[in-house]
C-alpha cells in the first residue's frame, strides 16, 4: 500500500546512524520482521527514485492532545550513505513523507524453544530488531553485532531490554570482542547443545561469512539481503541476486524486492 | 460534461491515451493492487522473447540527477512460460495488453510475432528494435534503417494484430528510421526507447553498472523525446506513441501537441506504481478545466 506518513521524531542515534519514527497506518501493525518499505525523501525530480529501509519497529503511540487514542507507528534506522539519506537526515517531526510498503518477504520465526542467533552488521542490525522482538516470545535469542568501530554498534540497550543476550565485536576492538562478528558466532556455535536457526543481515561480505558457517555447520540460516532498486514491487528487475545454481550458463536471479529481501541462505550463490 | 477521452490508435480505441511502457509494468499483474487497470489506455508487458532471458549481472540500475540509468538485459520468462503464466491475468483484465517482444535474428522476431499474433488475450504487438543494453539484436535493428525495415517486414508478414514499432533514440536520424518502419508495414511507431548512458565511480574508478553503460531514462530525457516525436510526427501517417519522462498529465499533454496519438509512462511506475492511472484522471481534469471537449483535438496541435 501507498500511503503518507508524518514524521514523529529522527534523531542521529549514533554518528552517521539515525532512527526515524512515522506515522502509519493500522495495516503496518501486521508488518512482518524483514519486510521494508520505499520511501520517497521528496516531492523533486532529485533524487528521483525511492529509498528501500528495512522496518525496525512498529508500535503504537499515543498523541499529545488530550482525549487521544493510542496510534500506529513505524520506525526505520537508517545510515546516511548518499544525497537522498542525507536529505532524509535532515527532515524534522510533522514533515511529511511518501511511503510504500510493507514490501517483500520476511523472515520465517521457525520453530519455538530452539536458539535464535541473530547477526548483524552496522545499519544490518535495522530489520533484526522487530525479527528479535517476535522471536523471545518463544525462544532464547543471542545477537550477533558487529562494525567496524563502536559507531556502527546501534541501539544494542534496545535488544538488551528485550531479553536478547549481545555480543559485540569491533574491527578496531573499541567496542566488545576485537575482530569480526563472525568469530563471536562460531565461539557460540562451538557450545551449542540442540536446535539452532541463524538470522544474518549486513554487508556482503558478512552475510557471505556466516551462510559459509551455516552451511558448514548445518544449521539453517536466513539472510536479509539489500539490492539497488527502482520499485520495490518486481518491476524494474534491478535488483536480483543470483540464486544456487546460477552461472553465466545457467542463470538463476531471484528478485531481492519480491522472492526476498530475506533468503534461506542455502538458495543463494555465494562468492569464494 | 466529461471530456472525450478515447483514442484511435493502429484500428484499437483506446478509452484515453495512458499506456504504461515496456519493462515498467512488469506483465501487468505485479501492478494490480496499485492501478485499476481499467482506468489506463493499454499496458504493455515486459519484453518477450522465444527463450527465457536472465539478464546481465548487478549493479544493473543506478539514479542519477533527474533520471536512471539501467541495464537490466532483456530478463524476461520467455513465450512459453508467458503464455502459460502471464496470459491468464491479461484474460481478466477489461484493457488492451500489448505484448513487446525481441529477438536475436530477424527469423525469431517472425517467430515471436507469429507466437504473439495466436493469442487472442494479446491486443497488439509492439517491436522492440532498440533495447541498448543487450550484445545481439535489438540496438543493432534499431539503429539500421535497412535492419530495422527487414524485421518490420518479416514481423508484418507472421501478424495481423496492430503492429506497433518502437524506436531507439540513439541514431543520428530518427525520421529515417521512422519512414523505414512505415515503409516496411508498421501500423504505429512508439518513442523513444532509452539513450544509452553511463555512470561512473570516482572513488573505485570502475563503471557502476556491471555492463558499464545502460539506458538513460526519466524526467532528464522529456525535452529529448518531445523533439523527436515533434520531428517524427511531421514526417509520418502512422499514430505515434510519445515516450520519455512522463512524470504526470502535463508532460503527456505536451507529447501530444508535439503529435503523439497515445503516451506511455516508464520510470514514473517506479516512483509511483499508481503514476499512469493518476495521469490519465489528470488528463482529463485539465481538459474539463480547459473546456477542451475532445482530446483528439489536442493531437499534433502544436502551434509554431
Amino acid at each position: 500500500m501507498q500511503f503518507i506518513s508524518m514524521i514523529l521524531s529522527n534523531v542521529e542515534v549514533s554518528p552517521g546512524y539515525w532512527r526515524m519514527r512515522m506515522t502509519a497506518p493500522p495495516e503496518c501493525a501486521s508488518a512482518r520482521p524483514g519486510q521494508f518499505v520505499m520511501v520517497r525523501v521528496n516531492g523533486a525530480i532529485d533524487p528521483l527514485l525511492r529509498r528501500p529501509f528495512g522496518i525496525f519497529d512498529v508500535g503504537t503511540y499515543t498523541p499529545a492532545q488530550s482525549g487521544a487514542v493510542p496510534q500506529p507507528y513505524l520506525e526505520m534506522l537508517y545510515r546516511v550513505v548518499g544525497k537522498g539519506t542525507a536529505m532524509l537526515s535532515t527532515l524534522h517531526g510533522s514533515d511529511l513523507l511518501d511511503v510504500l510498503g510493507p514490501l517483500g518477504k520476511g523472515f520465517d520465526l521457525g520453530v519455538a524453544d530452539e536458539e535464535k542467533l541473530i547477526v548483524g552488521g552496522g545499519v544490518g542490525l535495522a530489520p533484526l530488531y522487530l525479527l528479535a522482538k517476535e522471536l523471545v516470545k518463544g525462544s532464547k535469542v543471542r545477537l550477533f553485532a558487529g562494525g567496524r568501530t563502536r559507531d556502527d554498534i546501534l541501539c544494542i540497550t534496545e535488544f538488551e531490554r528485550l531479553g536478547v543476550e549481545c555480543y559485540t565485536a569491533t574491527e578496531d576492538g573499541s567496542l566488545g570482542e576485537c575482530g569480526l562478528v563472525t568469530e563471536a558466532l562460531l565461539k557460540r556455535l562451538d557450545r551449542l547443545q540442540g536446535g539452532a536457526t541463524i538470522y544474518a543481515c549486513g554487508p556482503h561480505g558478512m552475510l557471505n561469512a556466516v551462510a559459509g558457517i551455516a552451511a558448514e555447520r548445518r544449521i539453517p540460516c536466513q539472510v536479509s539481503l539489500e539490492g539497488y532498486m527502482a520499485c520495490g514491487v518486481g518491476a524494474c528487475l534491478g535488483c536480483v541476486a543470483p540464486g544456487h545454481s546460477h552461472s553465466p550458463e545457467t542463470p538463476d536471479f531471484r528478485c531481492v524486492c519480491t522472492e526476498g529481501p530475506v533468503f534461506e541462505s542455502g538458495e543463494l550463490k555465494w562468492g569464494e | 460534461m466529461r471530456p472525450d477521452m478515447t483514442v484511435n490508435l493502429a484500428g484499437m480505441k483506446l478509452r484515453n491515451p495512458v499506456m504504461t511502457a515496456s519493462g515498467t509494468f512488469g506483465y501487468g499483474e505485479e501492478f494490480a493492487e496499485y492501478v485499476d487497470m481499467e482506468s489506463i489506455g493499454a499496458f504493455v508487458t515486459k519484453g518477450l522473447s522465444l527463450k527465457p532471458r536472465a539478464g546481465n549481472p548487478t549493479p544493473r540500475i543506478v539514479e542519477t540527477p533527474g533520471g536512471m540509468l539501467n541495464a537490466i538485459g532483456l530478463q524476461n520468462v520467455g513465450i512459453d512460460a508467458f503464455i502459460a503464466k502471464k496470459v491468464p491475468y491479461l484474460r481478466s483484465v477489461n484493457t488492451p495488453a500489448i505484448a513487446n517482444f525481441f529477438g536475436n535474428t530477424v527469423d525469431e522476431y517472425a517467430e515471436m510475432a507469429r507466437r504473439l499474433d495466436e493469442i487472442p488475450e494479446v491486443a497488439a504487438l509492439e517491436v522492440n528494435i532498440s533495447c541498448p543494453n543487450v550484445k545481439q539484436g535489438g540496438i543493432v535493428f534499431g539503429t539500421n534503417p535497412d535492419c530495422a525495415a527487414s524485421v518490420v517486414a518479416a514481423c508484418r508478414a507472421a501478424t495481423k494484430k496492430p503492429l506497433i514499432v518502437k524506436l531507439s533514440p540513439n541514431v543520428t536520424d530518427v525520421v529515417v528510421m521512422a519512414r523505414a518502419c512505415e515503409d516496411a508495414g508498421a501500423d504505429a511507431l512508439s518513442l523513444i526507447n532509452t539513450l544509452t548512458g553511463m555512470a561512473i565511480d570516482l572513488d573505485r574508478r570502475r563503471p557502476v553498472l556491471a555492463n558499464i553503460t545502460g539506458g538513460f531514462s526519466g524526467p532528464a530525457i522529456k525535452p529529448i523525446a518531445l523533439r523527436m516525436v515533434w520531428q517524427v510526427a511531421k514526417a509520418v501517417k502512422v499514430p505515434i506513441i510519445g515516450i520519455g519522462g512522463i512524470m504526470n498529465a502535463v508532460d503527456a499533454l505536451e507529447f501530444m501537441l508535439a503529435g503523439a496519438t497515445a503516451v506511455q509512462v516508464g520510470t514514473a511506475s517506479f516512483i509511483n506504481p499508481g503514476a499512469a492511472q493518476k495521469i490519465a484522471g489528470d488528463m482529463e481534469a485539465w481538459l474539463a478545466e480547459h473546456g477542451i471537449a475532445d482530446i483528439k483535438s489536442l493531437i499534433g496541435a502544436l502551434e509554431t
